[in-house]
């Protein structure tokens, strides 16, 4: 079977794959990069644990095909901590007990980045539309909420 | 499977109409990709028409906007004059999915994916929108209420597609408005959705509307007879009443687990007639 051959960028790095026509991203990050930050929850884009940005923009990478991503610019979990240093929402998310089994965390940390860096103040209810296609079977949401908020107060001041 | 993404118009027909076994476009593929994993369908060829300038641009045109097949949700919403100009389209459109299905879902995908529910068609249709199509044969410009058949089928011919849809210029004095019934806030299947279209003369009158339903039959339907209980009067509680009654009796619907046929048709109605109210009070306000 033929191979597409993609060059793109991944978390500020140049990266090149071989993938299949019909590979998704999801499946290239994971099994071929060995990126297996997102994760997959549904495989139908009904859960968003597997959400990246695809030059800023929001997506499941379950629903992307890989050999469309030539070009663009993508961000994973894996480019969100500065080295040793978590991002703000990180260590919110840590202090707030905002995961327990863990499998959400990433796609909700992808997620409400991408809030935050569009809207600096959201409130409460924004931040629950904007995060009601990320799914967690744990926590009840509630602290999550409570922690993007409280970043997004910390990161104003 | 192969994967294509052609950068024009014209070489996405070539490929679309030299393939045999079922090529099928992929714009946002919120649709596609899920079919493609649950084995419903297995194409020899995918196209991607997010390469091609015309599928993925809104421009200006005759007053209106002309909304390339593959714009996604988000940018759609993010576009401050055209959400000014119909933004009951907007909203129709807003309403599908989370964010990251905003992030890639178009309207080109929702319309050609046909399903009776999907909630950009009846607004479009209300908007008097219209649909390019480009194939072997040539392009022609039709509107939005012709192109589905039934569920999941439409009058695309082999080797053609949408590329864009055009939302009309409006005079001054209108308003539309979209609204779904779901028995949650979010993130689910219209059980009904009404789009209205509407303008006011000088008099205050109605001087035009269009009014189609959604999820009540095997397509969305244009309901002319509930436009003319609108037009030509003042848009009282008697004449949305009549304009709604006109809704309901064109549902069709199917029984199933997000609701009855009686269910149904009764809602038809009454989101009809709260559709129409906000349609009023925009069209009041512009």
């Amino acid at each position: 079977m033929a191979k597409y051959h993609i060059t793109t960028r991944i978390n500020g790095d140049d990266v090149e794959f071989l993938c299949a026509p019909e590979q998704t991203l999801l499946d290239v990050l994971r099994d071929d990069l060995r990126l297996t930050g997102s994760k997959e929850g549904c495989a139908s884009g009904d859960c968003g644990a597997c959400s990246v940005t695809i030059d800023g923009r929001l997506v499941c990478s379950c629903l992307v095909l890989a050999a469309e991503v030539g070009g663009q610019e993508i961000e994973t979990i894996e480019g969100m901590a500065d080295g040793d240093r978590l991002h703000p929402l990180q260590q919110k998310f840590l202090d707030f007990a905002a995961l327990q089994c863990g499998v959400c965390t990433p796609g909700f940390l992808i997620a409400a980045k991408a809030l935050l860096d569009r809207n600096s103040n959201p409130s409460e209810t924004e931040v629950r539309y904007w995060l009601a296609g990320n799914l967690c079977r744990c926590t009840g949401y509630d602290k999550i909420v409570r922690a993007v908020l409280d970043t997004a107060a910390d990161m104003r001041d | 499977m192969r994967y294509e993404a052609p950068q024009t118009v014209d070489q996405a027909i070539s490929l679309l109409a030299g393939t045999h076994g079922n090529p099928r476009v992929l714009a946002g593929g919120t649709d596609l990709l899920v079919q493609l994993r649950a084995g419903f369908i297995d194409p020899e060829l995918i196209v991607d028409i997010k390469q091609i300038d015309e599928t993925t641009a809104i421009t200006a045109e005759d007053g209106g906007f002309r909304v390339g097949a593959a714009v996604s949700g988000a940018r759609l919403k993010e576009h401050d004059t055209l959400s000014l100009l119909w933004p009951g389209v907007v909203e129709a459109a807003d309403l599908i999915g989370s964010t990251q299905i905003q992030g890639r879902a178009s309207m080109g995908g929702n319309l050609c994916n046909a399903s009776p529910a999907a909630d950009t068609v009846p607004a479009l249709i209300a908007a008097g929108a219209t649909c390019a199509l480009a194939g072997p044969g040539g392009r022609r410009e039709v509107p939005v209420e012709e192109i589905c058949t039934g569920p999941g089928q439409t009058i695309l011919t082999d080797g053609e597609f949408v590329v864009s849809i055009l939302l009309p210029a409006r005079g001054s004095r209108s308003g539309d408005a979209y609204l779904r019934f779901i028995p949650r806030t979010e993130m689910d299947i219209a059980v009904v959705g009404v789009g209205v279209s509407l303008s006011l003369g000088a008099d205050g009158q109605c001087s035009a509307a269009r009014v189609a339903v959604g999820a009540v039959a095997p397509t969305a339907l244009l309901v002319p007879a509930a436009a003319e209980a609108l037009v030509g009067g003042v848009v009282d509680d008697a004449a949305i009443d009549a304009m709604a009654a006109a809704v309901r009796a064109v549902c069709r619907p199917i029984d199933d687990k997000r609701g009855t046929v009686a269910y149904r048709i009764e809602v038809a109605g009454v989101l009809a007639g709260r559709v129409c109210r906000i349609a009023l009070e925009r069209a009041g306000s512009t």
